[in-house]
């Protein structure tokens, strides 16, 4: 069987960029937590406040290096297996990349490192501001790179050279506030703070369902169910945006995504689907009527093109060719993201009502700061198995939202093949000319078996970490110095001169 | 003098600046298994950079950035030209990053020794690697009408590029074991200054050979002038490491660093890939770079965030100013 010269790049690509954005979403979000966390215990000054902060930002770090060494693969990687979509893109793609090093990375790198070792060396207000820089740099990183992936979801802003036939930028300022940008920053982050909450939501529950560490856990369980919320609503808020963007740029993804091959109207929502590609239509179909129409135009009676429409459509105005995805791929993955996304909301929103514990509670099912949240359920509390399994069921959570991140990422991507730039440049053209299979299998194997190395020590280090728990403080811990590089300001210098540091590697 | 002209030089300044800062992290890496005696001492040659390494590794991913941005040309036909010297260079990378990071998590003696293994082996290579690649596109490779790289994995390795790689990890290893002598108190403090005055007489012989080759080859009267300056700084660093005085070493140290880096770019210009085939199908500033606009908001982007990158990183480096020795390690069970 011969491989088409971009299949193998085209797996390498996945493959990193998976595994790349398995750290992404919760960098993004326990940045911004744990500044808030750190925030709050220099405005009241409780120690559970800073043992939160301490270990969460632990979890946080474990997973930021594996973040970080996976990114540093993507800057290379356009320009190693992808070297003629370099040069037809670099003018326009280069400068979100460029910026996001320029502004972003730096600050991330540098105050994370301010951050780690900065605990007696920064006063304590400098140092929770490090790690809103930290936050600050993550969320700018991610919206320049998805600026960049949304030009190629949708190019604007560019005209095309006619001597080198080159893409070249005219507006700088429309690639980064066309609408594709805006809407899938959007849900891309609310997504990375529903991963995150859900994250601490799982880590917590496994500590209080054996009651440890209770006035820590109740915090972070609580706030990671109030982020798991508000983000899961505003990840399906802007989902749905984002959809509606969709089927105006890319219609031939969303009907992949519904497995609709032919036009209806009004277009039924697919509950279920399985189909025969070849022929183009479903053998089995269960639908819910009209429900798609408004997905796309907020009505339950328009038309929606189908597939084979799109394809025809695509076939007229860019020659011949097969314009369609991967149904099956797209299909699955649309339903993966949406059903795991929602359930992890879904239980956020029950574990918030089952745990919420003032007012209108009677005085006895009300808990106190030392014990596991009773879960309480209208006025008899839950009974002890079915509170054992709200705890089972909460640990899980911390897994879904990552399946569907990966899911909503891979249907995103793959749902626009054949093109890597929509309308503009085919995958197929995409390629190293200069680069052999041998030189991409081989590093595609070193890079899958090392991330997957890498993978199991993360894993294992964050089992150890959560398992330790949230560290016991020290003096030193309470009392950050009053002075940047570490004085305290009651002068006993030569006592000082020979303290260990907080951290070190 | 042009957009691209400028870009260049934008270019240029970039890889000098993760050079002279990586390049001392290169050198602490390497170096601890050449200086360091037992693990407290690693941990403070480590530590010396432990706040700072990964800030200066970004100056790697915004130089290829800038490259990808402003000669897109360049970025596509080197990077995948030297694929697997690439590859080697960012599984290194990756390696030496969690290396770092990990190391410290758990407190088992197989555990941490194969992380200090990893980090000497990945501050190694790349050290070497970068040279190679370096020598290799001042000297020219085999570049089609199609600007393809059409030479194989072997050419790469001839004898000017070695040299070349010698060249950066003798200069690395230097400038770290300055940086080390600079940053550590006690005993280990003094033998990296005795290994630095070795490491800088084999720095010098190496740079002085390769520099004058470069020169022979391809020089200009400009880069003559930087040849002598790199050659004289590493000559002052040398004797002022031997006499205690290392503030001052470092900066001659890293001098020396800048030097050599703008040779191989005053060599270069205004090429940015030279073709050894044909002269004609050569990659340049003018015919590899981006339009006028990208170029003139590149501009802008690096006029304002440069300064305040390297504002910032230098504070970094002003509140992590104090010299650490063992007794400052903390308990590593963390």
């Amino acid at each position: 069987m011969a491989l088409a010269p971009e299949t193998l790049s085209r797996w390498q690509f996945g493959i990193t960029t998976v595994y790349h954005f398995l750290f992404v979403p919760l960098t993004i979000s326990l940045a911004s937590l744990t500044a808030g966390l750190e925030t709050a215990w220099v405005r009241t000054g409780k120690e559970k406040y800073l043992r939160a902060t301490m270990f969460w930002g632990k979890l946080f770090l474990i997973n930021i290096a594996m973040g970080v060494v996976t990114g540093i693969v993507q800057e290379f990687q356009f320009g190693m297996n992808w070297s003629d979509y370099s040069r037809f893109v670099g003018d326009v793609f280069g400068a979100p990349l460029a910026f996001e090093a320029l502004i972003a990375f730096f600050f991330e790198s540098t105050f994370i490192g301010l951050w780690i070792f900065g605990w007696d060396k920064l006063p304590k207000r400098i140092h929770v501001a490090c790690m809103w820089m930290v936050a600050l740099g993550t969320i700018l990183s991610a919206y320049f790179i998805l600026a960049a992936n949304s030009w190629m979801q949708h190019p604007v802003g560019y005209r095309l050279d006619k001597g080198s036939g080159r893409a070249e930028l005219t507006d700088f300022w429309l690639v980064l506030t066309q609408n594709t940008a805006l809407a899938q920053a959007f849900h891309t982050l609310a997504a990375a703070f529903l991963t995150g909450g859900a994250f601490m939501v799982g880590i917590a529950a496994f500590h209080l369902r054996r009651g440890k560490h209770v006035p820590v856990m109740r915090t972070s369980l609580r706030l990671g169910l109030i982020t798991v919320v508000i983000a899961g609503l505003l990840t399906a808020v802007s989902g749905d945006l984002l959809g509606k963007v969709m089927f105006k740029q890319q219609p031939m993804k969303m009907a992949a995504a519904e497995a609709l091959w032919d036009g209806e109207k009004p277009a039924p929502f697919s509950v279920f689907a399985y189909g025969d590609v070849d022929k183009g239509h479903n053998s089995v179909a269960v639908q819910i009527p009209g429900v798609l129409s408004f997905l796309a135009h907020d009505d339950f009676s328009s038309y929606v093109p189908g597939i084979n429409d799109v394809n025809k459509a695509e076939q007229e105005r860019f020659g011949p060719g097969d314009y369609r995805p991967t149904i099956p791929v797209a299909y699955w993955g649309f339903r993966w993201m949406i059903g795991f996304g929602m359930t992890s909301f879904a239980l956020g929103a029950l574990g918030l009502w089952l745990t919420r514990k003032k007012f209108l509670l009677p005085r006895r099912l009300r808990t106190g700061e030392e014990e596991v949240p009773r879960l309480v359920l209208l006025r008899a509390p839950l009974g002890a198995r079915l509170s054992r399994w709200y705890w089972r069921l909460a640990v899980w959570t911390l897994a879904f939202p990552l399946i569907a991140g990966s899911w909503g990422w891979i249907f995103t991507e793959m749902g626009r093949q054949p093109w890597v730039v929509y309308g503009l440049f085919q995958t197929r053209d995409a390629v190293s000319p200069g680069v052999s299979q041998g030189e991409v299998i081989l590093s595609m194997t070193v890079f899958t078996l090392l991330y997957a190395v890498l993978a199991v020590i993360e894993v294992r280090l964050l089992i150890k970490y959560v398992k330790a728990g949230p560290p016991e403080l020290t003096e030193d811990d309470l009392h950050p110095p009053t002075r940047i590089g570490g004085g305290h300001g009651d002068g006993d210098g030569d006592a000082q001169q020979d303290r260990p540091m907080a951290f070190s590697y | 003098m042009e957009l691209h002209d400028l870009w260049f030089v934008v270019i240029a300044v970039l890889w000098t600046g993760y050079f002279f800062l990586e390049g001392f992290d290169f050198g602490i890496g390497v170096l601890t298994k050449l200086l360091a005696r037992d693990r407290p001492e690693r941990r403070v040659l480590i530590n010396t950079i432990g706040p700072v390494w990964d800030g200066n590794e970004v100056w790697l991913l915004s130089a290829a950035g800038a490259t990808f941005a402003a000669f897109p040309e360049w970025y596509a036909t080197l990077f995948s030209g030297f694929y697997l010297p690439l590859l080697a260079i960012l599984i290194c990378l990756i390696v030496r990053g969690v290396a770092f990071e990990y190391r410290v998590k758990r407190s088992g003696e197989r555990w941490q020794r194969n992380w200090e293994h990893a980090l000497f082996w990945c501050s190694l290579l790349p050290a070497i690697l970068w040279g190679v690649a370096f020598g290799n596109i001042v000297h020219g490779v085999e570049i089609d009408a199609d600007k393809e790289y059409v030479g194989g994995l072997l050419d790469l390795l001839n004898p000017y590029a070695l040299l070349g790689g010698a060249v950066t990890l003798s200069l690395f290893t230097f400038h770290g074991a300055v940086f080390a002598a600079l940053k550590t108190t006690g005993e280990i403090r003094y033998r990296a200054r005795s290994c630095a005055t070795w490491l800088g007489l084999l720095a010098t012989g190496l740079a002085a050979a390769f520099l004058l080759w470069t020169q022979a080859d391809q020089g200009k009267g400009s880069s003559l002038a930087v040849l002598i300056v790199a050659l004289l700084a590493l000559a002052v660093a040398v004797g002022a490491i031997r006499a205690g005085r290392e503030g001052w070493s470092f900066a001659f140290s890293g001098l020396a660093i800048v030097a050599t880096v703008a040779v191989f770019f005053l060599v270069l210009f205004p090429a940015v890939m030279p073709s050894s085939l044909d002269e004609k199908w050569s990659l340049t500033v003018s015919n590899a770079s981006s339009s006028p606009y990208t170029l003139r908001l590149m501009s802008w982007c690096a006029l304002i965030a440069t300064p305040l990158v390297l504002l910032y990183q230098s504070w970094t480096y002003w509140v992590f100013r104090k010299r650490i020795g063992t007794q400052h390690l903390a308990d590593s069970a963390h």
